[in-house]
């Protein structure tokens, strides 16, 4: 049961640096970007490939995961702001993209990183007086890093203008900022995220597949969603710190539903539908509430 | 400062083309202060906006400080020209507090990664607010959309001071705001101009308001300026003289002889 709940975390966390990604384009930027689906398999089809056939330290891939995915993030934000692509497209098309992209890095349609160092096996060696913690101490201590240097950044000059440009575009063009640069600059740090928590699910899972990453955007959202809904503050500290909570609770759902979902009739396979389910349930919700609430005060 | 030269600007609308700017000259001295009136769809709005660079001229020219700016992406024009539009939402961030709108103004060349609001920037923010009279120096963490129409285009107005513009353009910015909100954003705006010697065209409804303020009156119908009356000239302008020209111009709009009762 601990074991169940420590392997639940381990997955929110990792999965919740995607969602922070997520996060950025769908609350920050106010743009639905379907790229991720695509950016996630970047990040572990490049970790994996690295890791196997070149060799690489398992840390530096992490790095290279990153800029593989900001890259695919230039290439939807130049499709929208550039070509005029509407923002949906623009990421579906990437996202098609990718997935034969992917299957070019990894020149197979999965790799297997059971014979290979990852940090996981790293941390888990160099930290066994832990046991069964070590993984979990790792996988908290890399996600409160990349949330603080987010929320950090937002705070700069520079993350100030990313966030307002989702807010007020004009207004953010009216103070001399080319708005079309910080969208490209957003999505590319956002699918960096998502590839970079792609490079780490396939070192903790030990594998990398061309399939891992359908439903990204439906996770990341969830996250988000679930996370917002508990938490409600517009400072972007504890809108981040709610990302991660949402995603940790969203994982455990899942962890107990693929657990002992079979009571109910519940199978692995189900679950992409019902996880769409909440997430359409929480989008409307809000909306459906503020009808009845305007309702009321009408009458 | 800014010049134009026979400026035009055809819209299509469905078949038709129609022809909201016809060949528009227009030059101002650092200093000037314009004040436009017309009726609705004389294309005071356009002007300003081919001035700012939201649309581009079908035909002619734009300079700013005798350089070229007839493509130049509104973005960049920015640093010259600081605008406030009637609606109070169009000027600020509402997802973001006082302080991050204020910082966003404040900064507006070579942003970089550093902290965008410092203690000492606070500093100065509670002073800016302070000197509002408003109370908002209190609410510098609030979200801007917590505040009225009146407070935002005081922030707004502030905002366009940060930026220091060398041309600032008015576009009855103070139309949606109620009386005594729109007489204090007036006037927070008249001491800015005063103080920074900014040239400014300010379109307005108000024919007390294009007469009591700036050195310089155009009167616009039709997509063409039809009086443009100087220092002097203007002087002795008064309210029934202007709805005698509109008269004469056959406008009739309501709203014009409204606002002059």
């Amino acid at each position: 049961m601990a074991l169940i709940l420590i392997h639940a975390a381990e997955q929110g966390l990792l999965y919740g640096i995607a969602a922070l990604g997520v996060f950025i384009t769908y609350r920050i930027l106010n743009f639905p970007d379907l790229t991720v689906d695509g950016s996630f398999v970047t990040g572990a089809a490049i970790a994996s490939s690295l890791l196997v056939t070149h060799g690489f330290d398992p840390f530096l891939v992490l790095a290279i995961a990153f800029a593989a995915g900001a890259v695919a993030g230039v290439i939807t934000g130049l499709l929208n702001t550039r070509l005029g692509i509407t923002d949906l497209l623009a990421g579906v098309l990437s996202m098609i993209m990718l997935y034969s992209i992917n299957l070019r890095i990894m020149g197979r349609p999965n790799i297997s990183l059971l014979r290979t160092d990852t940090v996981v096996r790293i941390v888990a060696r160099e930290f066994h007086s832990l046991g069964n913690m070590s993984v979990l101490l790792f996988v908290t201590i890399v996600t409160l890093a990349v949330m603080f240097i987010l929320v950090f950044f937002f705070k700069t000059e520079i993350g100030l203008v990313l966030r307002a440009t989702g807010d007020n575009e004009h207004m953010v063009i009216a103070q001399g900022v080319n708005t079309k640069r910080m969208k490209v600059a957003g999505l590319a740090l956002s699918n960096g995220l998502v590839a970079l928590s792609g490079a780490l699910v396939a070192q903790y899972s030990g594998f990398a597949d061309v399939g891992m990453g359908i439903g990204t955007i439906v996770t990341g959202l969830a996250a988000v969603i679930i996370g917002g809904s508990l938490i409600r503050s517009r400072k972007v500290v504890w809108m981040t710190t709610s990302v991660l909570i949402g995603s940790l609770i969203y994982r455990t759902a899942v962890m107990f539903a693929l657990r002992y979902g079979y009571v109910i009739g519940f199978q692995a396979s189900d679950l992409k539908l019902v996880t769409s389910l909440i997430v359409i349930v929480a989008l409307v919700v809000p909306a459906f509430r503020e009808r009845m609430a305007r309702r009321v005060k009408t009458c | 400062m800014l010049r134009l030269e026979n400026v035009r600007k055809a819209f299509r609308s469905g078949q038709d083309i129609v022809l909201a700017l016809g060949g528009v000259n227009l030059d101002l001295a650092k200093g000037d202060f314009l004040t436009v009136i017309g009726s609705n769809g004389a294309g005071k709005t356009t002007l300003l906006n081919i001035i700012a660079g939201t649309i581009l001229p079908t035909v002619g020219r734009v300079s700013v400080k005798d350089r070229d700016v007839t493509t130049l992406p509104a973005y960049r024009r920015a640093q010259w020209i600081g605008r406030i539009t009637q609606d109070p939402l169009a000027g600020t961030a509402p997802m973001m507090t006082i302080a991050e709108n204020l910082a966003l103004a404040s900064k507006r060349a070579h942003r970089s990664l550093r902290l965008a609001i410092t203690r000492r920037k606070r500093r100065e923010m509670v002073e800016r607010m302070l000197s509002l009279g408003m109370a908002l120096e209190h609410r510098l963490d609030d979200p801007v959309s917590l505040l009225s129409g009146g407070e935002r285009q005081a922030l707004t107005v502030t905002m366009a001071t940060l930026a220091q513009p060398e041309i600032l353009l008015l576009d009855e910015h103070t139309a949606a705001l109620d009386p005594a909100n729109a007489a204090k954003v007036s006037l927070l705006t008249q001491e800015f101009v005063e103080r920074l010697g900014v040239t400014t065209i300010m379109v307005t409804h108000n024919m007390e308001h294009a007469l009591a303020l700036g050195n310089r009156l155009l009167m616009m119908n039709k997509g063409e300026i039809i009086y443009d009356f100087n220092g002097g000239e203007k002087g002795s302008l008064t309210v029934v003289d202007l709805v005698d020209l509109f008269s004469r111009q056959h406008i009739v709009d309501d709203e014009l002889l409204l606002e002059a009762r």
